[in-house]
């Protein structure tokens, strides 16, 4: 609690003994009858102006500033009012109440502010630099780029940077909700927010810290506030008319009923009415309206970004939840977007020449080492995902290769193919290792033959290493091109003969399918993919992922018409989401209603285009998307209903004078206590 | 430009009003306050001065809700 919280307290409690000794007074009997209900008002002063000078005095303020109708006027009015009708109990008791209630909200509000900021609380506070060998602590604010940090364990990375000094694994958790952590070795890239797990980690910074990856997703979560949706819209028009309409209401109910009565000669009952109206002005503060829905969207949005998924306002997350067709990219969303050698396939007579008296395996193994040779130099994707299949092979760590794949988009891939973590390791353990399998001393004139591959002298063979043009150039025989046309097929001739294929692909994320049935059990049927590679390719992913439509061979700009055709035949209220990688699909994302960008982590451009944004590349988080999105939407609508509803049953209620204030004070305060812990529910996933 | 600011304010119904009083400032395009993170967040007209737009807009915050308080 707050010292203002603590001060509210200590009011209430006062007021509340003065208020009970008060009302176990007989003052009737004590008193002469002259005098006994002038002291009765005035003891009764004493808690009604501890707990409520405060609210008469704002109400005073109000009217100097033409503000009349605000809830510190309705509950001045219904209190004095109440007093005035000699209800002195009841007057003190409603100002005791509402002030409990406005303590109870200041509390919960409290409460969740601060749930959902520790949910979010990938803010580093300080870096560490050293200095004379000492560590230093500064803020993150004051480091420049190119500056050296030291990150120790158990510490967050402030700011992102290159690793120079240091081996360790980082929890991305915060950032991606994923658990699995990654490792990190002199080289890697890393990204704020991230804590390190395991060792002492040098860091050259690369940005500043605004700019660095942890500020821009706070910044874009805490900014999410500056797209409203239409429901808050809805509530903030809703409440502005709200409370006039129901002081007005209050005014009539006050005046027009005695009036008739009196007119038809009955007796006009002014007290009676003019209760009924107090209780109506105290139902009527839009409060409860107007925090929750608000805070549902607070609490939905901090959610999602728990689980590396940002929204960036709440209005998408209106649209969202009303998906009706999901339109995808394949290359980078659906599959990895990165060759990976998928078959090795060497040639019958390969044996009796350059591999001979070798188990097939050790051929297979022959053959992509030579070919992954003679590709050394290049940084063509066919000729990195040659190297990272030799990698992969002789380490035989597959995570830790397709953990250096993952990060290769930014920096130059084969830089960082010498640095692989399981070689530093395989290094560090035992020194006379080579430190690079790729030995570029065995490899020696590599030709690259533009449009056809590469030709190069390993161990004193020549090695050719291309598509089948390369081959015939060469005179040499390719054998019959595959049907498939599916994949890339590399063909590789040893020593001037034919000596075997690599067929290399874009694998399929292995979530992907998972992904597309988890939609189509949320009701998501319309499955589109689109994509720029060709008939064959397309169909087959599609056929895998079971996705509704395919559309294969478009160009960018295909897919922008393609989307544009797809937003004009579905209905006004159903939502058309694309999902990309953000890397060259950004016209798109920007032109569906909702542009997911997936693998974020360092994308400055995807983060800017898309209006979700996936921190991760797991194509399954899609549906969880659209899933906390439709029980955000849940909570909206309950709150919604529940209040409004509440509100004018209780209204009801009041002017048939069957209500009383207790009844007022629970349909002001204690729905809005209700509607918060409601909306609270929206954060956890 | 866009700057923010930090509030403080009790309600969210009060919250709402200072951003109907922002907005409406001369020399403010746009406001939104965020109650949950207590923050204002203020875009100003080309060629206006924050230093002196933000005093009025606290001026007229105050008007609607005195409790309020704009950290300038």
């Amino acid at each position: 609690m707050t010292a203002k919280q603590k001060k509210m307290l200590l009011r209430i409690l006062l007021a509340a003994v003065f208020m009970l000794i008060f009302v176990l007074i007989p003052f009737d009997r004590l008193l002469p009858k002259k005098i006994a209900p002038y002291v009765r008002f005035g003891v009764f002063l004493i808690p009604y102006l501890i707990v409520g000078y405060d609210i008469l005095l704002k109400a005073v303020k109000g009217i100097i500033n033409k503000q009349v109708f605000d809830e510190c006027f309705l509950m001045a009015v219904a209190t004095i009012g109440a007093i005035l009708l000699g209800e002195y109990v009841e007057g003190v008791a409603v100002m005791l109440f509402y002030q409990i209630g406005e303590l109870f909200q200041s509390v919960a509000v409290g409460k969740s502010r601060r749930s959902i900021s520790d949910l979010m609380d990938i803010r580093p506070d300080y870096a560490n630099i050293e200095e004379d060998g000492q560590l230093v602590k500064v803020d993150p604010d004051e480091v420049e780029i190119g500056t050296v940090i030291v990150v120790q364990p158990g510490e967050k990375v402030p700011i992102d940077g290159v690793v120079t000094e240091g081996v360790s694994s980082l929890d991305t958790s915060a950032l991606t909700g994923e658990s699995l952590p990654r490792s990190v070795h002199p080289g890697s890239s890393v990204i704020s927010g991230c804590i390190n797990q395991s060792g002492l980690l040098h860091i050259e910074t690369t940005c500043e810290f605004d700019e660095s990856t942890a500020s821009k997703i706070l910044d874009l979560v805490e900014n999410s506030g500056m797209k409203k949706s239409r429901s808050e819209n809805f509530i903030t028009k809703f409440a502005r008319v709200y409370t006039p309409a129901v002081c007005y209401g209050a005014l009539a109910l006050a005046l027009l009923p005695p009036l008739v009565r009196l007119l038809m000669g009955t007796t006009p009952a002014w007290s009676d009415w003019i209760f009924r109206a107090l209780t109506f002005l105290v139902i009527s503060c839009p409060c409860a309206l107007v925090i929750s829905i608000p805070l549902s969207f607070f609490a939905g949005i901090g959610g999602a970004s728990r689980q590396g998924i940002l929204v960036k306002g709440s209005s998408y997350l209106e649209m969202l939840s009303k998906t009706k067709t999901v339109v995808f990219d394949k290359t980078g969303t659906m599959t990895r977007g990165t060759f990976e050698v998928t078959d090795i396939d060497p040639s019958e007579d390969a044996a009796l020449t350059w591999a001979a008296e070798r188990s097939p395996k050790e051929i297979k193994a022959q053959l992509l080492e030579y070919a992954a040779l003679a590709e050394c130099h290049s940084s063509h994707p066919i000729s990195r995902s040659l190297q990272e299949a030799y990698i992969k092979e002789i380490s035989g760590s597959p995570d830790e290769i397709s953990a250096a794949s993952s990060k290769k988009g930014s920096a130059g891939g084969a830089e960082k193919l010498s640095s692989s973590p399981a070689e530093k390791d395989a290094a560090e353990g035992a020194e006379k290792v080579s430190p690079n399998p790729l030995d570029q001393n065995r490899v020696s004139a590599v030709e690259e033959i533009s449009g056809h591959g590469v030709e190069a002298t390993v161990d004193n063979l020549s090695v050719l290493v291309g598509n089948a043009k390369l081959l015939r150039l060469k005179q040499i025989d390719p054998p019959a091109e595959s049907t498939s046309k599916a994949s890339t097929v590399v063909y590789v001739a040893i020593d001037g003969k034919y000596a075997g294929t690599i067929t290399i692909s874009d694998v399929i994320k292995p979530t992907a399918p998972e992904a597309i049935a988890a939609l189509s059990k949320m009701g998501i049927t319309d499955t589109v993919m689109l994509t720029g590679d060709n008939r064959a390719v397309a169909e087959e992913v599609a056929s895998l992922l079971h996705v509704s439509q395919v559309k294969s061979e478009l160009l960018p700009q295909d897919k922008v018409l393609e989307v544009e055709k797809r937003l004009q035949q579905k209905k006004a209220s159903d939502t058309l989401v694309f999902v990309g990688d953000g890397i060259n699909d950004a016209p798109v994302l920007a032109r569906a209603d909702i542009g997911i960008a997936m693998g974020a982590l360092g994308s400055d451009a995807a983060i800017e285009a898309a209006d979700v944004v996936l921190m991760d590349d797991n194509p399954v988080k899609i549906a969880s998307a659209i899933r906390l999105s439709r029980k955000c939407m849940r909570i909206v609508y309950e709150n919604i209903y529940f209040a409004i509803g509440i509100k004018l049953l209780c209204l009801l209620l009041g002017a048939l004078g069957i209500a009383n204030m207790w009844l007022a004070i629970f349909a002001d305060v204690g729905v809005m206590v209700l509607a918060v812990l409601n909306a609270i529910r929206a954060l956890k996933a | 430009m866009k700057k923010t600011y930090k509030i403080d304010v009790d309600c969210a119904n009060c919250a709402s009003k200072m951003e109907k009083a922002a907005q409406e400032t001369a020399g403010v395009k746009d406001a939104v306050v965020n109650f949950m993170t207590l923050k204002m967040k203020v875009e100003f007209e080309e060629g206006a001065d924050p230093a002196v737009v933000m005093q009025d807009v606290l001026k007229n915050c105050k008007k609607v809700e005195s409790d309020c308080e704009i950290f300038l």
